[in-house]
């Protein structure tokens, strides 16, 4: 256990729920840029993105840490606040990294057409959330949202696959964006 | 026709006021601590464990404080209350081997090492009303004898070395949870022990005891009966090791049973298997009839399709908060069902006048 | 086994197991001044039992539990997963732990360990008195016959 260890929620309860209904509104509304914040989060990991672990993971969602995001402070601080198992990306619910280090979108689980939840929710790290590139259109989406995708062709590829697939959200600092599977992507 | 009604706030509100004051009774009787029901109705606070689902005698005994001593009541406070538990993981199996025992006794061995150690037992008791209670006389401290240090050994394990009972196979690490998915058949084993030892005292009583009258035939002799404290140890990632974090109090019960030999197996015992939070030995021997009862399919035995070799039929009714959830919820208001079913009747005995006017 | 060869897992669990109302009674101090890691937190740990107490596992029931952490001023780390509700008690346990890493430990062990586990083995010690109290002597049944 390293001496860096941070605490969580001061106020788990409150906290917690505070953060699921930022999470649930992101997740509602895709490409719309929500504040998360609240803990020191274990570098590199995003105080967003700490912050979805902490309501979303425990000991029973399989994590994967991808790339730089596989590294002593993470890890330490999963198995202390979270308590998950660490696996591939094949057995993963949960992903975290960056776009890069997380690698081909199809290696994680997909779901079945009987059990579309059985697939993965990847954590997508950005260096900046920004509400312009690609266009997005469908449910929780009034007209069209806008957000600076890292691979469109990729995203619209899983997109295809519906009602399988993966749902990702994207985080930078503070902040975090989501896009389900549902969302259709158009072009920049 | 769908008709909503509303109503009945005020009557509810006072109700609820009236059961408080009825749960209090007599205000010239002092009032019930939790310690009081935690030391001297202990073993009301252990069905409400067993069956709850949860190993807290404190909270147990608060929930038969609240249930007005409705047991099954109790266990609907304990099980709602769990629910909102985060759980933090899973202990590593109890060695029951390792178990310092309060009671155990065996009915296959006489000369069993360890010995008998027959507890605090009402067995030898003569079930005579003792009048002495009511006056609250002061109770000496149980006696006491030189003890011998050490575990003491399963009983079937000696069986087991000759080989004239059958071996238990280990399990997967994955232990199934029915609290955490729905039920399915075929169950595991592993499922049906869950539901079993949470299962209701009186169904599984009422099972076992058919078994032991002909329904479904696997004539069971108690090869042990153990009461004793377990220490419970888990495995935590932050520390990187094991801890014994708790102690708790529980009864097992291995059963023998004759079993002939089928195509796949050859003549030996078999074992039932009961297991329950607290001291409850029906409980337990119940549980391991049942078990064993369970097993027939899977020890390819003829099937008698006796009720309690019925998994299907024993996992779904052996739950009795589900049992008493479903059937209470009759009493609530089935106004406009009842006034289809009414109507009906109405135009069954109309149509038959009818009919019976037309043929005079 | 005496409290001087106590392991951290010896100590975590005596701990763990204690009565509150013996843990207050053996060690009323402040805790020195520290941060949560994790606040006190009650929850629920799944026990396992062996079908035909050999076999494969199976969950018996849950057992309430609750768990806490603190780092103390100088570093050292505490954790503690409890019997029971208490906060009171999980805080107690998680701030002993971290002393017992510390220069305070011999302290600690004297004060706390040392008597806490002394009552457990008392009281291990009585219930297997009285169990062997009810152990049954045939022979002696045999001699009185004859």
């Amino acid at each position: 256990m390293t001496a860096q260890l941070t605490p969580g929620f001061a106020n788990p309860p409150i906290e917690a729920a505070h953060a699921f209904r930022q999470v649930l509104e992101a997740m509602a509304h895709p490409g719309r840029i929500m504040g998360l914040a609240g803990i020191a989060a274990p570098a590199p990991c995003s105080a967003a993105a700490a912050c979805v672990l902490l309501t979303l993971v425990d000991g029973t969602t399989p994590l994967h840490l991808a790339g730089a995001h596989d590294c002593a402070p993470v890890r330490d601080w999963v198995r202390f606040h979270l308590g998950a198992p660490l696996v591939g990306p094949q057995e993963a619910a949960f992903a975290l990294g960056t776009w890069d280090a997380l690698g081909p979108l199809a290696i994680y689980p997909q779901g079945s057409a009987e059990y579309p939840d059985r697939s993965a929710t990847l954590i997508v790290e950005c260096v900046a959330l920004q509400a312009s590139g690609a266009r997005l259109t469908g449910p929780g989406i009034k007209d069209a949202a806008w957000l600076n995708l890292p691979d469109p062709a990729a995203l619209r590829t899983n997109a295809a696959l519906f009602p399988r697939g993966v749902d990702i959200m994207f985080t930078s600092g503070a902040q975090i964006a989501a896009l389900p599977r549902s969302t259709q992507i158009g072009d920049a | 026709m769908y008709v909503a009604v509303k109503g009945g706030e005020r009557a509810i509100d006072n109700a609820h006021a009236w059961l408080e004051d009825a749960r209090r009774g007599d205000r010239a009787v002092p009032d019930l601590e939790i310690a009081q029901i935690r030391e001297q109705l202990a073993l009301a606070v252990d069905r409400v464990m067993a069956e709850g689902s949860l190993y807290d005698p404190d909270l147990a005994a608060l929930a038969l404080k609240q249930a007005r001593g409705d047991v099954i009541e109790a266990v609907f406070l304990i099980r709602a209350y769990r629910t909102t538990l985060p759980r933090f993981g899973s202990s590593l199996p109890v060695d029951t081997g390792a178990m310092q025992i309060t009671r155990r006794i065996s009915a296959t061995y006489k000369d069993a090492p360890g010995g008998q150690v027959l507890g605090p037992t009402f067995d030898y008791t003569h079930r005579l009303l003792d009048f002495d209670l009511e006056n609250g006389q002061p109770v000496p401290p149980a006696p006491e004898a030189d003890a011998q240090a050490g575990p003491v050994p399963h009983i079937l394990s000696h069986l087991g070395r000759e080989g004239l009972i059958q071996a238990e196979p280990a399990g997967s690490e994955d232990v199934p949870d029915l609290t955490r998915a729905p039920l399915e058949f075929p169950a595991q084993r592993a499922l049906r022990l869950q539901a079993l030892t949470r299962g209701d005292e009186g169904f599984l009583l009422s099972l076992a005891y058919s078994t032991q009258r002909g329904y479904g035939r696997n004539h069971a002799f108690v090869g042990e009966l153990r009461i004793g404290h377990v220490r419970v140890a888990a495995y935590l990632p932050e520390l990187g090791f094991e801890i014994e974090f708790a102690e708790i109090q529980i009864t097992e019960c291995e059963s023998v049973n004759q079993f002939q030999g089928s195509k796949t197996e050859p003549a030996q015992f078999t074992r039932g298997y009961g297991l329950v939070f607290g001291q409850s030995e029906r409980k337990a021997i119940s549980m391991a009839l049942v078990d064993r009862a369970l097993r027939a399919r899977e020890l390819g035995e003829d099937m008698a399709d006796a009720p309690a070799q019925d998994e299907e039929f024993v996992l779904s009714h052996c739950d009795n908060i589900q049992s008493s959830g479903f059937l209470e919820h009759i009493k609530l208001p089935h106004y406009v069902d009842f006034q289809a079913e009414l109507e009906l009747i109405r135009k069954l005995r109309c149509a038959a006048a009818q009919g019976l006017e037309a043929a005079q | 086994m005496t409290a001087e060869t106590l392991s951290r897992r010896d100590w975590l669990g005596l701990i763990a197991r204690a009565p509150l109302p013996l843990l207050e009674a053996l060690w009323p101090d402040d805790p020195p001044p520290f941060d949560w890691l994790r606040r006190p937190e009650t929850g629920a740990m799944m026990v396992q039992g062996r079908a035909g107490a050999v076999g494969a596992g199976f969950n018996l029931g849950e057992v309430s539990v609750t768990r806490a952490s603190v780092r103390l001023q100088c570093g050292a780390i505490g954790h503690a997963l409890v019997q029971g509700r208490s906060p009171r008690k999980a805080e107690r346990a998680a701030v002993l732990d971290a002393l017992l890493q510390t220069a305070a430990a011999q302290d600690v062990h004297a004060r706390v360990l040392v008597p806490l586990q002394e009552a457990e083995c008392a009281a291990r010690e009585t219930r297997a008195r009285r169990a062997a109290a009810t152990k049954v002597d045939f022979f002696t049944m045999v001699r009185g016959e004859g």
